[in-house]
């Protein structure tokens, strides 16, 4: 056990020090300046490496059996409509509390508001704000539930998410043209560090556990899905919105 | 301090809960079966959270004051032009001369992306999963080198100020393209890193870049110029991991 830990504790080292030498270099040689707080940055890079290590810890431990049991006990029920109801539920419950998610919808809401899409009242603001986290988290609710099905039935990842592509490709040219950079932005915060590893096991073990599906090409690809349905949703809300 | 962490601590709880609500929810109404080595997992739920509230509140401390005022002074005008020009000579700075933005863009986005959780957890079940075939290491430096790219392209492009879908659209023909000839095995894992690239470390510091570029380019307006950074980083990663595979089995071939 506490041998684990120190080996997980190294690599973890390992993982941060790429950061550390980027950071002393620009630092030193090209801004040529102290590094400030010196010691409350000694502490807090000590905090990171033990909070890296205890969450690699905790993967292994919780988040994945955790996602394998769930996937597994569904099949095993082998009701369709549980199941893709509970991709639903775990992808719009773990999107709209995502709190960089918060950050980039109230910043999109200031960014209507400047370009007088809405008023520039707070109350317009914060409808349009919520309006966008919930339309974001409905979106990866509905990717969850076709990566899902896509497992199930075996389709091949590439049509679907090439059929995306041309989606946003199609709409960027109908969409107004502020929300486009908010909208392509709002791909990459949604998947959190607790998601990721949770439905990345749910997705290997339910291709695992349905004859036929190689884990590695069928169980691989939800968060993909998670990644592209709120660039086109986002879109619509701002050609509806 | 103990306060400070405490309190990072009850917000990831706080974002935790609509995940635990909707396991607990289908565990005990829908599924009604204990999970097994429940002992085991829930302990391993609370390093997760513990962890990680360390994790953030030790960037918090650590990482994100000096990255993001190391982002503002590399785009400030003063560093660009230098502070006795500057001031003389009203000129706009060429594109070029921001190379000091495009060395930082690329370190720290290729630096952030190794100290991704999330990349991690991915490249583990990967690795696992694959029986091997495909590195922990190899999975993650590749997925760097693509956020290194797009970060450094995106940066180029504020700075530019060029429209933001044509690099989008140039860069999903690659993915297509690539697609037609990349080994089956990898095309889903290659998507998904685009997901998983930018979370937890990578986004604020990146967007303190943007932001910084935004503002301090002439011509830029930092509402609407400083977004698309992000967008950027979870593109490349596809093309280098699906280019990875290739390389590898190119390799494999010619060995």
């Amino acid at each position: 056990m506490f041998k684990a830990f120190l080996n997980t504790f190294i690599g973890s080292f390992y993982d941060l020090l790429p950061i550390i030498v980027v950071i002393g270099f620009f630092q030193f040689a090209v801004l040529q300046q102290p590094i400030p707080n010196l010691l409350e940055i000694l502490i807090g890079s000590f905090f990171v490496l033990i909070g890296l290590t205890l969450f690699v810890q905790g993967l292994e431990m919780g988040l994945f059996p955790l996602g394998e049991s769930l996937a597994f006990a569904f099949a095993k029920k082998g009701s369709l409509t549980w199941l893709l109801l509970f991709a639903f539920a775990l992808g719009f419950g773990t999107t709209v509390a995502e709190p960089a998610l918060i950050a980039v919808a109230s910043e999109a809401a200031k960014v209507a508001a400047e370009g007088h899409v809405i008023e520039a009242t707070q109350q317009a603001r914060t409808d349009y704000a919520f309006g966008l986290r919930l339309t974001v988290a409905l979106s990866v609710g509905f990717a969850i539930v076709i990566g899902v099905l896509r497992i199930i039935r075996g389709w091949p990842v590439q049509y679907l998410i090439i059929g995306g592509y041309i989606g946003v490709i199609v709409m960027t040219f109908f969409a107004p043209p502020e929300i486009i950079g908010i909208a392509y932005d709002s791909g990459g915060v949604t998947t959190s560090t607790i998601t990721v590893p949770l439905v990345t096991a749910l997705g290997v073990e339910l291709a695992s556990s349905i004859r036929g599906r190689n884990p590695m090409v069928d169980g691989f690809g939800l968060i993909a899905f998670a990644s592209l349905t709120p660039m086109i949703f986002v879109m619509a809300y701002g050609m509806i919105g | 301090m103990a306060e400070n962490l405490l309190e990072t601590f009850w917000a990831t709880v706080a974002d935790v809960l609509p995940i635990a609500i909707v396991i607990v929810g289908f565990q005990s109404l829908v599924i009604r079966r204990p999970i097994a080595n429940m002992r085991r997992v829930g302990l391993g739920f609370l390093y997760v959270l513990v962890g990680l509230a360390f994790f953030l509140q030790g960037l918090e401390m650590a990482l994100f004051p000096i990255g993001k005022i190391m982002a503002q002074q590399l785009t400030a005008p003063e560093f660009i032009i230098g502070v006795e020009q500057g001031s003389a000579k009203v000129n706009i700075p060429a594109w070029s001369q921001y190379h000091w933005v495009y060395a930082f863009a690329l370190a720290i986005g290729f630096s952030t992306t190794i100290a991704e959780p999330s990349l991690l957890a991915v490249a583990l079940k990967a690795h696992q999963v694959s029986g091997g075939v495909v590195g922990v290491w190899g999975l993650r430096i590749a997925v760097a080198i693509g956020v290194a790219f797009g970060i450094a392209l995106g940066s180029y492009r504020i700075i530019t100020g060029t429209p933001l879908h044509w690099y989008i659209i140039a860069g999903y023909l690659i993915v297509i393209f690539q697609t037609l000839y990349a080994p089956p095995m990898i095309i889903p894992l290659a998507y998904d890193s685009g997901g998983v690239t930018t979370s937890t470390v990578t986004v604020p510091i990146v967007a303190a870049l943007g932001l910084g570029l935004a503002s301090n380019v002439p011509g830029r307006n930092p509402v609407f110029d400083g977004f698309g950074l992000i967008a950027f980083a979870s593109l490349f990663p596809i093309i280098t991991v699906m280019a990875y595979a290739q390389v590898s089995t190119w390799w494999a071939k010619h060995q």
